[in-house]
């Protein structure tokens, strides 16, 4: 069967709010569609494993984001180099932040990113909490969000989508997460990916047609009840 | 006793009493009332109290352990105020204190347990310090509400530095035993056995490998659990095993349980273990929290899931011949985010299926059930509608029910009707 990689970066420190969710989701769908993943974890010193398929990071508490902030630095090299050649990647909440240029914490210390979005992150007081709806390439995305770091984009930096409902990337414009060539970032938990499957499989799709080609199909799976599930997401209140 | 305060005494209890006829659970507006009138009046009642304040805090198993203790200490002989679960604010215990009190301000009780959240315990003790604090442990939970674990567990450290007489604290949890380092009264510890480390993963662990090297000693644990059967906890006390069936059931509980008894220890230094470890035996599980409801000859046991660790434990005690009914709200009670699905492992689940999924978030359960391949055979959000075609449908005698806080509460209502809630809302 046909293997795809899957590497899940600092799975012990960056692992609030369910974002295991999203690896599940690709492994289950990866073998629903016909392929053989297999889910490789980055710990702080590891080496960077060899011909990896798709990333995955999480959110995490600001103690664990300076736990992995250094060696972040260190991977950085290996993480440009997959983000130019266009592997999908998907950073929720805490690791998006240091996929930007810098975060700047609550006591006012800076924690370096690694610049793959031109973006930076202001801590703030008010903590924006909720369910979420953003209009994305992919249709509507449904989530939560629950964050104090504030992200602003600069210059032509693409979002990940637009706000329909919540607060998203900040409280002064109406950007959600950020996108460059392959490489997503969110503040969406949820987990993000089962509620999302268009969403899901565009990470799949271009993963699967990197490594085996073009003429690479996913097959098509029932999302009744997916449909179901982002119905009551999205009508709940904030 | 100053008589000067009895007239906001008084009509604190005839709010509360009027309140309550109307329906109402009758348990913020005499506190607010009796409050503006007395400003005083929690740190003046509470003060009387020989054996002084208990604050029982942490994420998981706060009302079933409140419980436990204030049901042995009565057992043992103390005259216990205590909160009911629901009102775990500073205003529902001025409510409690009010229906307590006499008309004079004289409360006749020993000593007071309370539950307490660790956002509301820590308005608390800025007017009354507790002579003990009891903290369980520091888990992911709702954190909507309180953002991050740790600052969770910053709250703590604010609760146990404000304890005057001893603080009891989980002797396996990093975070306790971290903010327990700045506590003035000294502190006491209990654990599990090593053993046992697996079955109770701390918040660091819930996902990440698990570190089996205790942090406290044995040598260093005023009550271990030393192993259970379902019912039947092994505790080791002064070096010594005490077994006893017990009336509640499930590991998580009896992990609490020893801080319970380490907690009683301390406060009737007389008591000997065998009289306490009978007493702690005798309680009986909370309303929703492993309660045992029979209805139309079905055995149904209600148990209330919060968070990954909870759900984790209670899967943990899964029988695979019973029938499943997962019910999830995303009501302000029960947290609105309902992410932390996503964190519990389901897999004991896999060969049995779930009968039924219900509740505001049914699809989001199933979704979660999808993913984890397990199959659910039935969703319906409404829960009343959901029972309804569950039990005219069945023919298991024995039903598990998983639920979050409101929708425990719905179901409860459903089975058995309003009684025996208490005060609680």
């Amino acid at each position: 069967m046909k293997k795809i990689r899957i590497l899940n970066l600092y799975p012990d420190e960056m692992n609030i709010y369910g974002d295991s969710g999203n690896v599940l989701t690709l492994t289950r769908r990866l073998q629903w569609h016909g392929y053989d993943p297999e889910v490789l974890f980055l710990h702080p010193g590891d080496t960077f494993p060899e011909s990896i398929d798709l990333l995955i990071g999480g959110g995490g508490q600001d103690s664990g984001q300076q736990k992995i902030a250094k060696d972040l630095q260190r991977i950085a090299p290996n993480l440009r180099k997959l983000a130019d050649n266009g592997t999908p990647m998907l950073m929720i909440c805490g690791l998006y932040q240091l996929f930007g240029h810098r975060f700047v914490t609550d006591m006012g210390d800076e924690i370096k990113g690694i610049g793959i979005f031109d973006a930076e992150t202001i801590a703030k007081d008010k903590r924006l909490i909720g369910n979420i709806v953003i209009e994305t390439d992919f249709g509507r995305v449904i989530g939560y969000e629950n964050h104090s770091g504030q992200t602003y984009l600069k210059n032509k930096q693409k979002p990940f989508g637009l706000i329909i409902k919540g607060e998203g990337n900040n409280t002064d414009d109406r950007s959600e997460g950020a996108r460059t060539n392959n490489v997503f970032g969110s503040y969406l938990h949820g987990s993000l990916l089962p509620k999302n499957p268009v969403f899901a499989d565009y990470l799949i799709k271009t993963a699967v047609e990197k490594k085996y080609g073009k003429k690479s199909t996913l097959k098509k799976l029932d999302e009744s009840l997916t449909h179901r599930a982002r119905e009551s997401a999205e009508a709940r209140p904030r | 006793m100053n008589t000067k305060h009895t007239t906001p005494i008084i009509i604190g209890k005839m709010i509360r009493q009027t309140s309550r006829l109307r329906g109402g659970s009758g348990s913020a507006l005499p506190g607010l009332v009796v409050e503006r009138m007395y400003p005083r009046f929690l740190e003046d009642m509470l003060k009387q109290l020989p054996d002084g304040v208990v604050i029982v805090t942490g994420t998981n198993g706060k009302t079933t352990t409140t419980k436990v203790i204030t049901g042995a200490l009565e057992l043992l002989g103390k005259k216990v105020l205590t909160n009911p679960s629901g009102s775990n604010f500073t205003r529902g215990i001025v409510s409690t204190v009010i229906n307590n009190v006499s008309i004079v301000g004289k409360l006749e009780h020993d000593i007071a347990v309370l539950e307490l959240d660790e956002a509301y315990a820590v308005q608390f003790i800025k007017r009354v310090k507790p002579r003990y604090v009891l903290a369980l442990n520091v888990m992911r939970d709702q954190l909507d509400r309180f953002g991050e674990v740790d600052a969770t567990a910053r709250l703590i450290q604010q609760v146990i530095a404000s304890a005057t007489k001893s603080v009891v604290i989980n002797g396996d949890d990093p975070h306790l035993v971290a903010a327990a380092k700045t506590s003035n009264a000294p502190v006491f510890y209990y654990g599990v056995d090593v053993s046992l480390r697996a079955q109770f993963p701390t918040d660091d662990e819930l996902l990440a490998k698990l570190d089996k090297k205790p942090i406290k000693q044995s040598n260093e644990l005023l009550v271990k659990l030393k192993a259970y059967s379902h019912n039947t906890p092994t505790f080791l006390v002064d070096k010594k095993a005490y077994v006893e069936p017990f009336q509640i059931q499930g590991g998580y509980n009896y992990q609490n349980i020893a801080g319970a008894f380490a907690l009683i220890k301390l406060v009737i230094p007389s008591a000997d273990n065998d009289e306490i470890i009978e007493a702690l035996a005798k309680v009986k599980p909370a309303f929703g929290r492993g309660e045992i409801i029979h209805h139309n000859g079905k055995h149904i046991q209600i148990i209330l899931v919060k968070n990954p660790a909870g759900f984790r434990q209670a899967l943990y005690a899964h029988d695979e011949k019973e029938d499943v009914f997962i019910a999830i709200n995303d009501d302000y009670a029960d947290g609105r985010d309902v992410s932390w699905l996503w964190d519990v492992d389901f897999s004991a689940l896999k060969s049995h299926g779930v009968d039924m999924v219900s509740g505001t978030r049914a699809y989001d359960m199933a979704l979660r059930l999808r993913y984890e391949e397990v199959p659910a055979l039935h969703v319906i959000r409404n829960i009343t509608s959901a029972l309804d075609h569950y039990l005219a449908n069945s023919k298991q005698p024995r039903l598990k029910i998983y639920a979050t806080y409101t929708a425990m509460l719905a179901i409860r209502t459903y089975l058995i009707g309003n009684r025996d809630l208490g005060e609680s809302s």
